[in-house]
């Protein structure tokens, strides 16, 4: 299942990607799951996903739950809490 | 009826003058937030931002008796000084224009996908959420359909 992952801030700074397509095992078909994927990689993969308190998560540009399921070709987005206004 | 991202700048009294034709306008309210002492880069999420706003707007609607609106936040570089983000609400009387106003300016610091980065002499560095940000917001819900003010 392919899902298009999208990164912002600082989080795109430290992963050096701000966009990629990410195949993702079945098993592993919810916002939990893909993070722990992206985790596997290692490196600033593992440090910068670790910490859900200061990771959200939004599905086709919606704010989900780590318990959110994904389907083909859903876009997932990781980012900071905002800061805008 | 207006939202706008946008990197170009804005006039405050041709966005209230495009609000207040309806003769059933009594009240405009509005608010502009600039940049403080610190040049910034201020990125967003395209197509997620405008959702995030639309629904913050849509909610002011179902509690407020809103007849018109403006939403502009810009994003890209901004220096000291420049104005970042409009919200501008014209209703019958002043007590839901004020509330609408602030209500949406509270959702918007705490749901909307924008992002600051701040351009210190020492380098640059991401702001930090506010948690007196997410109280401002988290104050509403416990005010369904209640007013700040009276009429």
């Amino acid at each position: 299942m392919k899902v298009k992952v999208l990164f912002f801030a600082n989080l795109r700074e430290q992963l050096g990607t701000g966009v990629e397509l990410v195949d993702l095992p079945d098993s592993a078909s919810t916002v939990a799951g893909l993070r722990m994927h992206l985790m596997r990689r290692g490196g600033a993969w593992s440090d910068v996903l670790a910490d859900m308190k200061v990771v959200r998560v939004a599905v086709n540009q919606d704010m989900a739950a780590a318990n959110a399921p994904l389907n083909q070709g859903d876009e997932v987005a990781f980012f900071p809490p905002v800061t805008g206004g | 009826m207006k939202i706008s991202i946008q990197t170009e700048d804005f006039d405050l009294g041709l966005e209230v003058l495009d609000i207040q034709q309806d003769n059933r306008i009594g009240a405009v309210a509005s608010f502009v937030g600039q940049v403080r002492d610190v040049p910034m880069t201020l990125e967003h999420y395209p197509g997620m931002t405008e959702n995030a706003i639309n629904k913050i707007v849509e909610e002011a609607r179902a509690r407020w008796k809103i007849l018109d609106f403006t939403v502009i936040h810009r994003f890209g570089e901004l220096q000291p000084n420049d104005q970042i983000v409009l919200v501008a609400i014209a209703s019958s009387h002043r007590a839901d224009a004020f509330a609408a106003c602030q209500f949406i300016m509270d959702y918007l610091k705490t749901e909307a996908p924008f992002w600051k980065k701040e351009h210190h002499p020492d380098g640059a560095r991401w702001v930090n959420a506010l948690e007196s940000d997410d109280k401002a917001a988290e104050r509403w819900r416990g005010l369904k359909q209640q007013r700040l003010l009276k009429p």
